[in-house]
């Protein structure tokens, strides 16, 4: 059936009937992931629309700082990944595995520093629910921008865990040698929802740190 | 053609197929074979059939006399919430897709399985555990918010299990996701050899178009459920007016989702129908891309009207109107089909079997159940009906009339292939004109009530209501037992009922030119495809043609 019965799983003829399998399963994937997103930017624009000063002052309560340093660290987490697929292509085991740790580094820098800001939140009482103090006379709208900046960002954040933990399990498959220059699905597949979850975060940045800024 | 099928062949030797290769519960509980995961969901689909069902009696069984006595009205709230819940999202929305797709699509297109296997029994565990998480809602006392979850139902003034139950249509639409996707990449990549887009048989085109939308809506429900309970549980207010958050924004991303649900049920079943209807009139379907085609079209415009189920809910009249025309839109692919299917009965020699009627009456139905769907979709009319039982009569021809039936010729038709043995016939075409009788008692007397202004969702109504209502409690007992005679006859007939060969209907696609029921690799050697579908011709003729090499 096929050049290398290892890698061809039997439901497929060979191998690249498998890897444009495996593509077009992990776009059709990302795809369902902007829906997801686009459901949580509807919510957001809609009342950006309504009460466009109270989402101003809710995001000068945020630090530009840390999520200029975030994006920055982001971007870097890309290119590393990028470059773990490269080296996956070239069949370097050893490249592999020393970009997919620098990217999960840059991954976990990206989550403390977030923790960072969610700390501070929660000490200047601007989480939303029955804890949130805010003095100002449209306190109530600025919640509702905190809670679209905390589901908004907390989804975000799950996605990279979920991201830093199929890089831990790409990692112990580059070890046992399972990727040539043949077959490097996985890393790219994984690869490509990682670019995805910083693209996010790209589109986060500006709307809830940014727009409207003074 | 014939002599390759055996289905004149003596009764044959035991032979090893997908049901017999291996034994034991965990062999079905880590197969990775799509026509067992398409039998695991066949049968826990039943179950939540038969459950679904069971709330339905409580409810006729309360609307049988005007005066609210035999449920209070908060329990009365929680049987038509938790009917409606696990009707959709665990019956309705996973029955043809996830039980007979599964099962179909790898033998149609002559692959050896779906793409991904793994995510395939993945998503039957995604499925079991949402399912778990509801039924837990319901020991937990009930949800009384209607399926539609509308806040602030379901988050500030909430007294019921409204997180659990979040929790369960979240995790299931996972499951529908995982389906969509592992189709849209079967019929993408792992076509036979010489099975052209345009020689798919149109229940993989009407699987294809329902793949999209569980692709692209399902994840928009999620967000708003994800919205719903962190409202609920966290106390934030996305949708709280009290924030300044606004209801409405709910509904318009529950309806985003929902309204192209209701395609998500519709469209394998006119996918059924149309391989129905062309075997049983041994010709070939009229308007083969036009009816291709209207499916991928009902799958995008279904994404544009879902502002029709708020035309009192205060969106904007402008909005209105735009819905109110999109509305009317979407009915003409849907009356394409109509017409096209009609337009392959003419002239064709027709019989009427079981899985012909079950079409026969999804024709029917359906054309009522969308026709009352325009009467709903003019603003001036939906603001009299809405929310009365007219609405409830429309949707139930749709679901039940329409998609239920598919589901039931589907059933009928495959039966052979998934089983290896025929159900007896006789009572198959009794149990068809039963479940279509008790049907309409059913529901065509709520036609009339809703247009007599009787509101949905309560549990007490005037005086001259009873006899209507009398008369669909009765229809309702009649389905339930239509419902019954079916669920006996197919157990009995996997023991008992006669071998049925590979082609016990001389039907044409790949399916059926492999054994029934068939091995776990679907074919033992790639089929090679050389004709379009449905090439049904005088059957002279066909009994010389042989053109499918298998
Ligand atoms: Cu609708």
């Amino acid at each position: 059936m096929s050049a290398r019965p290892g890698a061809v799983a039997h439901q497929f003829d060979d191998a690249r009937q498998q890897r444009e399998a495996a593509e077009l399963g992990m776009w059709t994937f990302l795809l369902t992931e902007l829906m997801l997103f686009g459901g949580f930017f509807v919510g957001y624009t809609a009342y950006r629309h309504a009460y466009p000063e109270a989402f101003i002052e809710g995001s000068s309560h945020l630090d530009v700082l840390m999520g200029g340093i975030n994006t920055g660290v982001l971007i870097m987490s890309s290119l590393t990944m990028a470059l773990a697929v490269r080296e996956a292509q070239l069949g370097r085991r050893k490249g592999i595995i020393i970009n997919l740790i620098l990217t999960i580094v840059f991954g976990g820098v990206f989550l403390g520093i977030k923790a960072v800001e969610y700390s501070h939140k929660i000490h200047e009482h601007l989480v939303p629910g029955p804890n949130f103090v805010l003095d100002s006379p449209i306190s109530n709208n600025v919640q509702l921008f905190f809670s679209f900046y905390f589901a908004m960002t907390g989804t975000h954040a799950f996605h990279m865990i979920i991201g830093i933990g199929l890089m831990i399990w790409l990692i112990f498959k580059a070890r046992s040698g399972a990727f040539n220059g043949e077959y490097y699905a996985p890393v790219e597949m994984v690869g490509l929802y990682w670019h995805f979850v910083d693209i996010v975060w790209i589109f986060l940045y500006p709307l809830l740190y940014l727009l409207g800024r003074h | 053609m014939s002599a390759l099928t055996g289905e004149d062949a003596p009764p044959q030797a035991p032979r090893q197929h997908y049901l017999n290769v291996t034994y034991g519960v965990r062999s079905w509980l880590l197969t990775l074979d799509h026509k067992r995961i398409g039998l695991l969901y066949l049968a826990s689909i039943t179950v939540f059939f038969l459950l679904g069902g069971m709330f339905a009696v409580m409810i006729r069984a309360e609307l049988v006399t005007p005066a609210g006595d035999l449920l209070q009205a908060e329990t009365y709230n929680k049987m038509f919430t938790m009917h409606g819940l696990v009707m959709v999202f665990f019956f309705l929305i996973p029955s043809i897709p996830a039980a007979l797709g599964n099962f179909l699509i790898p033998l149609m297109i002559g692959a050896r399985d779906l793409a991904f296997p793994r995510l395939n029994l993945l998503s039957w565990y995604v499925f079991i555990v949402g399912g778990l998480f509801t039924l837990f809602a319901v020991v937990q006392g009930g949800v009384d918010t209607g399926w539609t979850f509308y806040t602030p139902y379901s988050s500030t003034y909430s007294n019921s299990a409204v997180a659990a139950t979040a929790v369960g249509v979240f995790i299931t639409g996972f499951s529908s996701v995982l389906t969509g996707l592992n189709f849209i990449v079967t019929i993408h990549k792992m076509r036979a050899p010489g099975l052209t887009w345009f020689r798919l048989p149109l229940f993989v085109w009407a699987h294809y178009a329902t793949s999209l939308i569980m692709v692209l809506g399902t994840p928009v429900l999620t967000a708003a459920v994800v919205l719903v309970a962190l409202e609920h549980l966290l106390g934030i207010g996305i949708f709280d007016p009290k924030l300044g958050g606004d209801p409405v924004l709910f509904q318009h991303l529950f309806w985003f989702y929902s309204h192209p649900a209701v395609y998500i049920m519709i469209l394998p079943s006119m996918g059924v129908v149309s391989e129905v209807i062309s075997c049983f009139s041994r010709k070939r379907i009229f308007g083969y891309k036009v009816i291709a085609f209207s499916s991928l079209a009902i799958a995008v415009l279904g994404f544009l009207v879902w502002g029709h189920h708020m035309f009192v809910s205060g969106q904007s009249v402008y909005a209105g109107m735009i819905f109110s025309f999109l509305s009317f839109f979407v009915a003409i692919p849907s009356a394409i089909k109509v017409f096209n299917w009609t337009a392959t009965l003419y002239k064709g020699s027709i019989s009427y079997d079981t899985p012909m009627m079950y079409a026969m009456g999804f024709i029917g139905l359906f054309t009522i159940g969308g026709l009352t769907g325009l009467f709903l979709a003019s603003l001036a009319v939906d603001v009299h009906v809405h929310d009365t039982y007219f609405v409830v009569a429309h949707f139930h021809y749709i679901m039940v009339g329409g998609a239920l039936m598919g589901y039931m010729a589907a059933i009928h038709f495959w039966w052979p292939k998934i089983s290896g043995r025929m159900y007896p016939e006789g009572w198959g075409r009794f149990s068809a004109l039963v479940i279509f009788i008790g049907f309409n008692l059913t529901f065509f007397p709520q036609f009339i009530l809703g247009y007599l202004g009787m509101p949905r969702r309560y549990h007490a109504y005037p005086d001259e209501f009873q006899v209507l209502n009398v008369m669909s409690t009765a229809g309702a007992t009649i389905l339930g037992v239509g419902y019954l005679i079916p669920l006996i006859y197919l157990i009995w007939s996997m023991r008992y009922g006669p071998r049925a060969g590979s082609n016990p209907w001389k039907a044409k696609g790949l399916e059926w030119e492999t054994t029934s029921p068939p091995p776990t690799e679907n074919f033992l050697t790639t089929p090679l495809v050389t004709e379009e579908a449905y090439a049904y011709a005088a059957p002279d003729v066909e009994e010389q043609e042989g053109a499918r090499v298998g």
